[in-house]
């Protein structure tokens, strides 16, 4: 089965019902989607399937055939981190750093589909990934940094 | 009454500690010098590392550890010139590694990118307790501050030689040493190269006076940040060794099960599968996750389960469990004298659920045997203990076995044990490869151990003029951390008793402190109430310690404590102290008029730990405790029934998420004329109290549980 990963296309060879996070982590040694709870439960995996934000711990690979998926690895250039990532970088919003990748994700998700959210937006959006480490207020702040709805210059 | 602990002081709510005897580690000579291959290395006596032995506050000396005298940690500059820090701590996202690199960096006079720290690997780091109990600023920073100063006089004096000048004529300028008109210059390297010198610190060291901070004192960047905002950190569930298998375990349906019967033969028939069975542990492997899945569906096994207690009746179960009295302090004055001097006398009980630490990446170890030696890579906060644990289990020398802590994805006091380590290690010895062993979200929640559940009776006297005239406290299993407060009560009876917990336990952030804080905390405003007086005014009556004042003002002002209240709205406040540092948190609650839902609106947080090192990563350690505590005050409690944990999945067990953060406001006060104490654990306790007196204002109800409202509660 074929699956497009960050632009690079793979041949897949783990069974069908095999999560797309299996074979991101596992199969391709993409790592930056984590396991947290592989219930849905928390975000730690999310990443973008057609730019959108999904679970991939829920999603089988069956389902997934000539799918684009972008993860962290896919984000910026080697000069030059994507915005979000340079915006959580600057506002210090990884602590453990375990939910960091599922939470960029997440925002560069929701900034593709509105690009100057509210800030009740980026809760609502946000509202299905964990932090156990509690970093919510400045991963907020970080995405309204990288969006440019924050009053807050980046630096 | 301590303030400060010694590092091996251990209190006696840290029961997954006391299940296993623990080991000192003497640190092996040879494997320094293994290391150490030339160049200038400095280092720390472990016995620098403990405070003086005082006693605990119980009246009692703790614990029974003996005294490590060997290495305790040491710095190092090699022939290149590169700066290696040695310690045995965990990095969970405390931001450790950046603070005591700042230590380093500071006293080397250095930018902070030239400190290489090596952390938590048991063959490359001396022996540490392990990283919890907020320690490793106030007893780690002073001493890698003191070496680095050593090794820069060390270094002054070698280049004050090579430059031809005095010593007092060296200047450290980038990183350079340079004399007075910079006109020759010397590299660490230059310096360094064909040096072997090994010293211990001198006793009378001088280090930086927190007025000349540069680099402490400031906002410095998480060192490594960039590896987690682009996915190259490597935590241990994404480690990859070569001809490593995945492994499971093979879980009863239930706690306390014992196994009936087992048919691994089908599983076995799978190509390529391993099964590892040891009494009543079983454990698969396989070279890929799915082929282990299918593995373990094929096995047939039959558990025999125990009837359980289950959370109903668990507070009454723990009291008539209790014994007399554990680590209480002696008696202060006279309780009978007490209450005849009050004019009005209260008694309440308070009980605390027990809560999971549910930390985002769930235990896991890769463990590999190489010519007789074991090495594990495992997310645990105690290292050196995990190897004793694996030495013990498998009955090989401590020598033989390798712990290394990638820096992980949190702990909160849950990842002490090698449960998981043991675990994969056994797997990987049956299997003859490398195996890594992640566990599930509801092993997680099943097979590690618990926050304390606690009743707390509280019975105490005041005068109509706010005074408290006796206080008579009871903790019931919790634990005795912070059971003793900074009031000045004149008569006090305060005693822990502990019990026979149905659910593992053991240590959490705070400890008991959150228990004892919020039984204490609430039943101040409710004698504040019963005498007609403002909850910050009653304190401020019972208060005789500056910081506590300190704290507790900053906080009713910036909170704006004394405004009007208003409809379907209230407000809240507490204060405490743990671990050297002092916390007073505000809270405003609001409730729907019609759905009843409860919703913390703002809260204001006031924190002081004497000197700051890093403002924003404080900051962000006291934001993050208050997070967390939202959790544990408002909806966060394990239910169990047969042995089952019946809530034990994120869609069961409800998280503080984005939606519940209300605005926090964090004041922190910088008492730079006293010790750097640690933040980690004490902004935690003020937040469950606070809530609760919000709730009492705004709806007349007065909540003595946490948590404060059900387990399933939607906030709006």
């Amino acid at each position: 089965m074929k699956l497009t990963v960050n632009g690079a296309v793979h041949e897949v060879e783990s069974p069908p019902l095999t999560t797309l996070l299996a074979v991101l982590r596992e199969e391709l040694g993409i790592t930056s989607p984590k396991v947290g709870c592989e219930q849905g439960g928390c975000g730690a995996c999310t990443v973008l399937v057609g730019g959108e934000p999904r679970r991939a711990c829920l999603l089988p690979l069956a389902a997934l055939d000539g799918a684009e998926v972008t993860t962290v690895e896919g984000l910026g250039t080697p000069e030059q981190l994507g915005r979000v990532q340079q915006a959580f970088l600057d506002r210090y919003a990884a602590q453990c750093g375990y939910c960091t990748s599922g939470m960029i994700m997440a925002g560069v998700g929701l900034l593709k589909k509105n690009p100057k959210p509210s800030r009740d937006e980026i809760v609502k959006h946000m509202d299905r990934n964990v932090c156990r480490c509690g970093t919510y207020q400045r991963i907020v702040k970080a995405i309204e940094i990288a969006s440019g709805t924050s009053k807050e210059a980046r630096k | 009454m301590t303030e400060q602990l010694s590092e091996l002081d251990l209190e006696l709510e840290r029961y997954e500690l006391f299940a296993d005897p623990i080991y000192n580690f003497t640190f092996n000579r040879r494997q320094f010098l293994k290391v150490f291959s030339g160049g200038i290395a400095l280092l720390i006596p472990a016995a620098n590392l403990l405070a003086q032995q005082e006693q605990g506050e119980s009246g009692g000396p703790r614990g029974n550890q003996r005294v490590p005298n060997d290495i305790g940690a040491w710095i190092h500059i090699d022939e290149t010139g590169t700066v290696s820090v040695f310690t045995g701590k965990v990095e969970l996202g405390q931001n450790i590694r950046t603070s005591l690199a700042q230590a380093v960096a500071e006293e080397l006079r250095v930018p902070i990118n030239m400190i290489r720290m090596v952390m938590a690997d048991t063959d490359l780091t001396p022996f540490d307790a392990g990283t919890f109990g907020s320690r490793s600023i106030p007893f780690m920073s002073p001493q890698l501050r003191k070496a680095a100063a050593a090794a820069r006089e060390t270094l002054v004096m070698i280049a004050a030689e090579q430059l031809k000048v005095a010593p007092a004529e060296v200047r450290i300028v980038n990183a350079r040493f340079v004399n007075h008109d910079a006109s020759k210059s010397l590299s660490f390297a230059d310096v360094a190269k064909g040096q072997k010198l090994v010293k211990a610190i001198p006793a009378d060291i001088a280090i930086m006076q927190v007025k000349d901070w540069t680099i402490a004192g400031t906002s410095v960047p998480k060192v490594g940040a960039r590896d987690f905002v682009t996915g190259k950190h490597e935590y241990t569930s994404d480690m990859k060794r070569p001809g490593m298998l995945y492994a499971r375990v093979v879980r009863p349906p239930a706690l306390n099960s014992t196994l009936l019967s087992l048919d691994t033969k089908p599983a076995e028939a799978i190509r390529g599968v391993t099964v590892v069975r040891d009494g009543d542990f079983i454990g698969l492997a396989a070279a890929d996750p799915q082929t282990v899945a299918r593995a373990e569906k094929a096995i047939a096994v039959h558990w025999k389960t125990p009837g359980q207690a289950g959370s109903a009746g668990l507070y009454e179960q723990l009291k008539r469990d209790s014994s007399p009295s554990r680590g209480g302090s002696r008696p202060v004055g006279s309780i009978e004298e007490g209450m005849a001097a009050a004019d009005k006398k209260l008694s309440q009980s308070y009980t605390i659920a027990y809560i999971a630490h549910a930390p985002l990446e769930p235990r896991a170890a890769v463990a590999e045997w190489k010519d007789g030696k074991l090495t594990v890579w495992t997310g645990t906060q105690r290292p050196f203990g995990v190897r004793s644990e694996l030495a013990e289990a498998f009955r090989i020398p401590e020598e033989s076995v390798r712990v290394i802590v990638p820096d992980t994805g949190s702990g909160y006091g849950g990842k002490h044990t090698g449960e998981c380590a043991i675990e994969a290690a056994r797997i990987a010895r049956a299997s003859g490869k490398p195996v890594k062993l992640v566990w599930t979200r509801e092993e997680e929640f099943t097979w590690a151990y618990f926050r304390p559940a606690g009743l707390i009776e509280v019975s105490t006297g005041v005068k109509n003029d706010g005074t408290v005239t006796a206080w008579e406290f009871h903790n019931y299993n919790s634990g005795s951390s912070a059971i003793q407060s900074k009031y000045a009560f004149p008569n006090q009876n305060i005693q822990f008793h502990n019990s026979k917990s149905p659910l593992r336990q053991g240590s959490y952030r705070g400890l008991a402190a959150t228990a004892n804080h919020f039984a204490r905390e609430v039943h101040l405003d409710e004698l504040a109430q019963l005498v007609g007086m403002d909850p910050v005014a009653f304190r401020l009556k019972n208060i005789k310690d500056d910081r506590l004042r300190a704290v507790l003002e900053a906080a009713a002002k910036s909170f704006g404590w004394g405004a009007k209240k208003q409809d379907g709205r209230g407000a809240g406040i507490a204060c405490g102290f743990e671990k050297g540092s002092y916390i007073a948190t505000a809270a405003e609650i609001s409730i729907d008029p019609k759905t009843k839902k409860v919703k913390l609106e703002r809260v204001v947080a006031s924190f002081e730990c004497g000197a700051i090192v890093n403002p924003v990563h404080l900051h962000n350690q006291v934001e993050g405790a208050v997070v967390q505590a939202i959790g544990g005050a408002l909806f966060e409690g394990i239910e169990f029934q047969n042995g089952q944990i019946v809530n034990g999945k994120f869609s069961k067990y409800r998280l503080p998420r984005f939606s519940d953060m209300p605005p926090v406001e964090i004041v922190l006060l910088d008492r730079k004329d006293l010790p750097s104490a640690g933040a980690g654990e004490t902004p935690i306790v003020g937040l469950a109290p606070a809530s609760g007196g919000a709730i009492f204002q705004a709806t007349g109800v007065r909540v003595r549980s946490l948590p404060l409202l059900s387990t399933t509660s939607v906030l709006a």
